[in-house]
């Protein structure tokens, strides 16, 4: 009884340990980073290494506040989210329709899927010439280089949804005579959420590359030409910025997804998470 | 009736026939205007355009310029990639502290870094080995790390049972174990480097494929552009494939 005691006791104790371990770990190397970072400004301050390449911290942080405080900043952001946001959602629901007709028909999976797969590894910028030639260097090529990113992880994502679908469950629906549409709505659709919720997560951020890289070979507004301006009139600590400020709005879109498909797991009793081949940006 | 059957039997004969049905439909489009041929190209056209493209830009050499850099990049991303798996492997904590934040740099827009590299380096080689580099060792660190750490118990006390050493350990017995997960950060690795160089290529109007592509967009030779698109379909074909069956060959049944 006594040892059960202390057994009990003891594990969260371990567990505490562990998890201040961790944290020391995580601040050690932080605080470790930005000391090599600040050695390596101040080397390049006294012209020893890399001239104005890395700026201080401090630069940087100060070039942030600059860029958040900039009204055209803001245009920039609009742009690029509106770019993000129609291409995600055109291709997502093109890649959601086209895994759906996939799953329900072997025959057009098999069909489709070695030039699917072929296309998925290919690096999507490539394209990029043929939607300049067809949609022009505006804001709509953008947002078809967004669709076209979106599209592969969503429809990869869906089809293996579709396929792993328990069987048992619609022999389930089958003697309760469901009829088709109800066989979606209990059946199809609970079981989906969640590789579909993968699928648009690795879409949402392969579609924010996407679009800020077709931003930096042809534009005139959107983050990844704000980039490219900074790069080409040399301002090292507002590259710096601007490249910080969209990997941390990366990473809230990425944590914003992981937290809607923890949310779907709990409530569909955690089915895993899929994912069915390489889908590049 | 008996031909649909055995066209549902064979869905690589469906596809290849949708394609071929697709290639003729589009042929026929643009020869009657129905399609711009500034825009989209007769696939005759591009098909013809491989030869004057091979013979003007090269496609086979530069092909090994993209092929020399990844495999540098590869070569780094694995002298980094692996020790530094082993190291988060034996070194728990920091595995588990570490964790999260590989998860996050592999997921993030590494690619946006060129200009900082285009900086450092400037428009040479080295900047195409670098941002390669950076997302291939991302995935073999998070792959070697899984592998070990999937290592049956088993046989690890079957290890230890004959009292072996811990390098003894590790090329005997975990190595081979963690090598099918290994290979899968490997291909991961691989494909994200050339999508980043070929990329990177692109963008900056250098290197191998990827400049071919940009330089035929601006010389508003469509067919020469999607002869180059093609081209780069292929290898990213080749390499997909190729790793998948090395892939398939090192899993155990």
């Amino acid at each position: 009884m006594a040892q059960a005691g202390v057994v009990r006791t003891a594990a969260p104790a371990i567990a505490t340990d562990r998890e201040a371990s961790v944290f020391r770990i995580r601040v050690l190397t932080v605080i470790c980073l930005l000391v090599a970072w600040e050695g390596l400004a101040a080397l390049g301050a006294l012209e020893i290494l890399y001239g104005d390449v890395i700026p201080s911290s401090w630069k940087i942080a100060v070039a942030v506040w600059g860029e958040v405080t900039a009204a055209d900043f803001y245009r920039d952001l609009g742009i690029t989210f509106a770019e993000h946001i129609v291409g995600f959602i055109v291709g997502s629901a093109i890649a959601l329709a086209l895994g759906i007709a996939m799953g329900v028909n072997p025959l057009l999976r098999k069909a489709i899927e070695p030039y699917l797969n072929a296309i998925g590894s290919t690096p999507k910028i490539i394209f990029l010439p043929i939607l300049f030639l067809v949609f022009g260097t505006g804001i709509d090529s953008k947002m078809a280089k967004g669709a076209l990113s979106a599209f592969f992880p969503v429809v990869f994502s869906t089809a293996l949804g579709m396929i792993l679908i328990n069987p048992v469950l619609l022999r389930v629906g089958q003697s309760f005579n469901l009829n088709r549409w109800q066989t979606v709505v209990k059946i199809y659709i609970p079981a989906m959420v969640n590789p579909v919720i993968t699928g648009l997560r690795l879409g949402m951020a392969i579609t924010v590359i996407g679009v800020l890289v077709a931003e930096l070979k042809f534009a005139d507004g959107g983050l990844g030409y704000r980039l490219g301006n900074y790069y080409e009139q040399f301002r090292i600590a507002e590259m710096y910025a601007i490249i910080l400020i969209i990997f941390a709005l990366a990473a809230l879109a990425n944590m914003g997804m992981t937290r809607l498909q923890t949310y779907a797991n709990r409530h569909q009793g955690g089915a895993g998470a899929h994912s069915l081949s390489v889908a590049t940006n | 009736m008996t031909g649909s059957f055995r066209l549902s039997k064979s869905p690589v004969l469906v596809g290849a026939l949708g394609v071929a049905v697709f290639l003729c439909v589009l042929e026929i489009a643009v020869e009657t205007g129905m399609v711009m041929e500034l825009v989209v190209p007769r696939p005759s056209d591009t098909f013809l355009a491989f030869p004057p493209v091979q013979e003007d830009m090269d496609l086979v050499g530069n092909f090994f310029v993209t092929l020399g850099m990844t495999a540098a990049s590869t070569a780094i991303a694995l002298s980094i990639g692996v020790p530094f798996g082993y190291f988060l492997y034996r070194n728990r904590r920091y595995g588990i502290a570490y964790e999260g934040w590989l998860a996050a740099a592999f997921a993030a827009p590494t690619v946006l870094l060129y200009p900082l590299f285009l900086v450092i380096f400037g428009r040479t080689y080295l900047t195409l080995i670098m941002m390669g580099f950076i997302p291939g060792a991302i995935p073999i660190v998070i792959q070697t790390r899984q592998g070990l750490l999937g290592v049956s118990q088993t046989l690890l006390n079957v290890g230890r049972s004959f009292n072996v050493s811990d390098r003894e350990m590790f090329w005997k017995i975990q190595l081979p174990s963690a090598v099918p997960t290994i290979f899968t950060g490997i291909r991961i690795g691989v494909m994200y480097t050339l999508v980043n160089i070929v990329a990177i290529e692109y963008l900056i109007d250098f290197g191998g494929l990827g400049r071919i592509v940009s330089e035929m967009y601006f010389r508003f030779d469509t067919p020469g552009t999607y002869a180059s698109i093609v081209a780069v379909i292929l290898v990213s074909v080749f390499f997909y494939w190729g790793f998948g069956r090395i892939e398939k060959w090192l899993r155990p049944v």
